[in-house]
């Protein structure tokens, strides 16, 4: 059932909300010992909140859009008092004392969060295999990745644990798992959810976004947690854009612009399933044109520098000073060093290094300073591509979902599965992932729509163009 | 104290100020001194995972201010941050300017005359406050540290002079002089033993004439005698140096009041690296020419104009005067010179009463400026004497008494002018010798005549009524 | 732009990030972390001379708050978090040196 059919039957007096945490608890406790897509589940809150949204109704109240709704919590997210760890042993056992923005908003419109799910160790990676807490498995073939790092968020709707999640994306980490998994994910405009409350992987790169099974949970979704947020300093100044409304508008007179770089080195499967995406837009009326855009190509190598870079610092706090593990040496100096070592999984060393050695001295202009000009350079392109285009079209992830194990060894070959998704955060701007037919082993494949900031109610109406055919 | 020839001092100073907000730089928390450890934290200024900082307005205000009273230009400027781990920094990161600071290239006129430039003066937040256990209590030989955290983000402007200080003094002088301006800003407190203003010093040597020399810093001096001292010393230490043949190595010093003297801290060699970079979660400040007009317009006068002021009542000031004025403008006291000369009060007379009766108190309450006004305007009348005058003063600024009240209630009857003059003729009749050599023009013999007149008199008499009187003798 | 990352240099840079990496962990970043930055020489094919550097995607501009004061943390609940806490604050092992 969809998310916006649970609120209307609990609105209706149909269904409660403790029913529908029933159900989704009952989900989760059929299959998360296999798939382990939950780190953390918060019955005892959920039945709380879910209580609380059907005393509402009974008197007569509306909790909102999202009334008796289960959510999943992408364990970056702070609940108060919820443990949250961002699949890192260096955070295990810590229970914030404050809510993200998105959580409030969300409890403020009826929602129910159930739990936290899986995701790469501080979001880092590219296929939820880098959790401390072991890998989260892909609902449609176990014995694949759901994708990263919000791939227990994915799972979480894949499996039909909860109608909807969050999740973060900060080089594709909503879209690449919506991919993998067969669902709608969001990548809003950089700016338009607040971050107050998630846990920074990269700063300039970050956004919160949804998980749906369809594209209308989705909008509906964004339509909740979106708009300013005095928090946060880079939140946009306005309010929440209307996007339901506007899902019908279709893509008639549009221009969509079929992205050269978008499916360079694509598998053919997927190149199939994007070109038949834009014949289907074509087919609604839009005009669709092939373009290259050949800086995109360097995303990937300016990604790696100031994601790891800014990564580098926000992690610096896991000191063992103030919260979560310490690992006590024989002063501060050795404690912080014997913590952080302990604490931190291989990938996120391997990231803290990178983006400590792009800073340093001597380094700075070679690495960290040239990254920060190559992205000028994507917005610029970005934009000249906006100029003759209202929408752009390419893949999402270059295969689909691939086998547990297949690139966990080889970090250059997991960062390369990042290559369509990073150059829309750099540039700030917002794309979507959406089912869009299925591979030959039977699994889905995701194709992106791109679009320039605050271009969200335009990319969801092709979005449903899409679903729809 | 002063180096051998031909060698010379260059000073540049480096003075961290809290600011007087109500709230710290990045978040709701109260920003005040002395209340009980970790009770004004929030996940913003504790740093925890997912917080995020928002700038706080009148922290930028209160900066801009500091700016325009330095003559500083006010610029678009960014956020960076400063990475160094350190326990006390709940990020183990600094958020500072970098770059582009918020005021650049200002000036200080002090009272010498001699100027000294600004290179900038920037925001940054402060850390939280280690006390040591175990050992002496001090950082070396303690066995564990204990964290508050209520000073972590409390805003901070750094102001770095260039290197134009040529002697103790005039850092000393350039230091009070920034202060004034600081509490003129009502940007702070100025308090140094509170730690609200804070100095580190860069001090090096050269043989006049030559280069700048290997610079030493010597840190967190909290008063302005340390300062001095410090400088004194560590300059004195290089030029023993390299007299010797020896080198100055570039490091951080540590200056120890009791000892008297500086030692190495940490050596600069392995140059810090802070991979300072743009703060991500904090956006440009481009203060717009309205905002900043603004901030100019509730300017009141520095401590420079308030002296300029101060010498133009005065007419030709001399050197002590001068002084005077440097004392009262410091303290805040010109206020009350100026209002005795409006009320036609002698703007001498004035100062020093201020410079030498109110200087001195604890504490002043502005509204007893009127009864200061009356007082000296009773000693102006010959009312009182000298004596007098500080006696009713004193009870006046401390009550809010009305002046006349207390003479009277003291027994500071006014002399009468016919019972001063019998007073001086019988005094003559009694010493014929001193009389007459005063009458001969040696001038100095008026202080023995007004010597006798206030033992007679028990001090109630006005010295400058005697003088006539016995000018009209003579 | 490319030089070959040292496994000095990867010691160094483990030591700024208080990071304490084995012998094998430093053998196997100084190639992985190799690979990363060879891959990064790619943006040499641009000219980015006189390109301004973007470390923020939008010009927001003077965002500030009121300067008004907040409810602060409760002190037990914000003590408890810690590792170690002791008379109303965080502790922690000797510190070594005096903060930069
Ligand atoms: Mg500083
Ligand atoms: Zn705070």
């Amino acid at each position: 059932m969809s998310a916006r059919d649970i609120a209307a039957r609990v609105r209706a007096g149909e269904t409660t909300a403790v029913s529908e945490l029933e159900n989704s608890l009952a989900a989760i406790a059929a299959r998360n010992g296999e798939l382990n897509v939950f780190l953390h589940v918060d019955d005892e809150g959920a039945y709380r909140a879910a209580r609380r949204v059907d005393e509402r109704i009974s008197e007569g109240l509306d909790p909102g859009v999202l009334t008796g709704v289960p959510v999943a919590l992408k364990d970056n997210l702070c609940q108060r008092g919820v443990p949250t760890t961002c699949s890192s042993r260096i955070l295990e056992g810590w229970r914030p004392p404050y809510s993200a923005t998105v959580v409030e908003r969300l409890v403020g419109a009826g929602a129910v969060p159930v739990g936290k799910t899986n995701l790469d160790e501080f979001a880092m990676g590219s296929s939820t295999e880098t959790s401390a807490f072991g890998p989260t498995r892909n609902p449609l073939d176990p014995s694949r990745v759901p994708g990263g790092s919000s791939g227990g968020s994915a799972a979480a709707v894949a499996a039909g644990m909860t109608p909807i999640s969050l999740g973060s994306d900060t080089g594709g980490s909503i879209r690449q798992p919506a991919a993998l998994c067969g669902l709608v994910g969001v990548k809003p405009t950089y700016g338009l959810v607040s971050r107050y409350g998630l846990i920074a992987f990269a700063s300039s790169l970050d956004q919160i976004g949804p998980f749906a099974a369809n594209v209308a949970d989705a909008a509906l979704v964004l339509e909740v947690i979106a708009g300013h947020d005095p928090m946060d300093s880079t939140s946009l100044p306005e309010a929440s854009p209307r996007l339901l409304e506007h899902l019908d508008d279709g893509v008639a007179g549009r221009t969509v612009g079929l992205v050269r770089e978008l499916l360079e080195g694509a598998d053919p499967e997927i190149v199939a399933a994007v070109r038949r995406a834009a014949d289907t837009l074509a087919g609604a009326g839009a005009n669709v044109i092939e373009i290259s855009i050949p800086e995109l190509h360097l995303g990937l190598s300016a990604y790696y520098l100031i994601a790891p870079a800014e990564a580098s610092s926000n992690l610096a706090r896991y000191d063992g000073v103030r919260y979560g593990l310490r690992v006590e040496g024989e002063d501060v100096t050795a404690t912080n060093e014997l913590t952080r070592s302990a604490g931190f999984g291989d990938e996120v060393k391997r990231r803290i290094m990178l983006g400590t050695y792009a800073l340093s001295a001597g380094y700075y202009d070679a690495y960290y300073g040239q990254a920060l000009k190559v992205r000028t350079r994507m917005i610029e392109a970005f934009a000249r591509a906006y100029g003759q285009c209202d929408l752009l079209l390419g893949a999402t992830t270059p295969t689909v979902a691939f086998e547990i194990g297949a690139k966990a060894q080889d970090p250059m070959a997991m960062y390369l599965s990042d290559v369509f998704t990073i150059p829309t955060n750099l540039a700030g701007e917002a794309a979507i992932s959406v089912p869009f037919g299925v591979g030959e082993s039977g699994l889905p494949i995701g194709v992106q729509l791109l679009g320039p900031g605050r271009s969200e109610a335009r990319l969801f109406a092709a979005a449903a163009v899409l679903e729809a055919s | 104290m002063s180096l051998p020839d031909g060698w010379e001092m260059v000073v540049g100073l480096e003075v961290h100020t809290e600011l007087l907000t109500k709230t710290k730089m990045f978040c709701g928390c109260a920003n005040n001194f002395g209340a009980e450890p970790n009770t004004n934290v929030c996940p913003v200024c504790l740093g925890l995972p997912g917080s995020l900082p928002v700038l706080n307005e009148r922290a930028v205000e209160l900066a801009m201010a500091i700016g325009a009273a330095l003559h500083c230009t006010i610029a678009p400027s960014t956020f960076h941050r400063k990475n160094y781990f350190y326990p006390d920094m709940p990020k183990d990161f600094q958020i500072s300017q970098y770059d582009l600071p918020i005021n650049a290239a200002g000036y200080i006129d002090l009272p010498d005359g001699s100027r000294v430039s600004i290179e900038r003066a920037h925001l940054e937040e402060d850390t939280g406050k280690s006390t040591h256990l175990g050992g002496s209590g001090r950082l070396h030989g303690a066995d564990r540290s204990l964290v508050d955290y209520n000073r972590s983000g409390v805003p901070l402007v750094e102001i770095v002079s260039g290197p134009d200080i040529r002697s103790s003094a005039q850092a000393r002088a350039y230091a009070s002089e920034l202060r004034g301006i600081l509490i003129a800003t009502n940007a702070s407190d100025g308090r140094m033993e509170e730690g609200s203003m804070r100095i580190d010093a860069n001090v090096s040597v050269r043989r006049s004439g030559d280069a700048f020399g290997t610079r030493c810093e010597i840190k967190n001096l909290n008063s302005l005698r340390s300062l001095g001292r410090a400088i004194d010393y560590e300059a004195a230490r290089q030029v023993d140096l390299l007299e010797d043949g020896g080198t100055v190595r570039q490091e951080t010093r540590h200056w120890d009041e009791t000892r008297g003297e500086t030692s190495t801290m940490r050596i600069k060699e392995e140059a810090e690296d802070y991979r300072y970079f743009r703060e991500p979660d904090l956006v440009d400040l481009a203060p717009s020419d309205e905002w900043q007009a603004r901030v100019r317009a509730s300017l009141a006068p520095m401590p420079a104009e308030r002296r300029r002021e101060m010498t133009a009542l005065l007419g030709s000031p001399s050197d002590a005067q001068l002084d005077a004025v440097t004392v009262v403008v410091d303290l805040g006291l010109d206020p009350w010179v100026r209002a005795a000369a409006l009320a036609g009060v002698d703007a001498g007379l004035a100062l020093n009463r201020a410079a030498n009766e109110l200087a001195g108190l604890e504490s002043l309450d502005p509204s007893r400026v009127e009864g200061f006004v009356a007082t000296l305007a009773m000693e102006q009348r010959g009312e009182l004497s000298a004596t007098q005058t500080k006696t009713v003063l004193a009870e006046v600024l401390a009550s809010g008494a009305d002046p006349r009240d207390v003479a009277a209630a003291r027994g500071f009857e006014q002399l009468a002018a016919s019972a001063l003059g019998d007073i001086v003729a019988t005094l003559i009749a009694e010493h014929p010798e001193e009389w007459g050599r005063y009458r001969d023009g040696d001038d100095k013999l008026a202080q023995f005549f007004i010597g006798l007149v206030m033992k007679a008199t028990r001090g109630q008499a006005n010295g400058k009524a005697v003088i006539a009187e016995l000018q009209a003798r003579r | 732009m490319t030089h070959p990352l040292t496994r000095d240099e990867v010691a160094h840079v483990a030591h700024l990030a208080r990071l304490r990496l084995s012998d094998t962990e430093l053998d196997l970043f100084t190639a992985q972390l190799g690979q990363v930055l060879e891959h990064a020489a790619d943006m040499n094919e641009l000219d980015l001379e006189g390109v301004k550097p973007t470390a923020h995607p939008f010009g927001l501009v003077n965002v500030v708050r009121a300067d008004e004061v907040r409810t602060s943390l409760d002190r037990d609940e914000v003590l408890a978090m810690a590792p170690d806490a002791e008379d109303g604050r965080f502790a922690v092992p000797r510190i070594m040196g005096e903060a930069p």
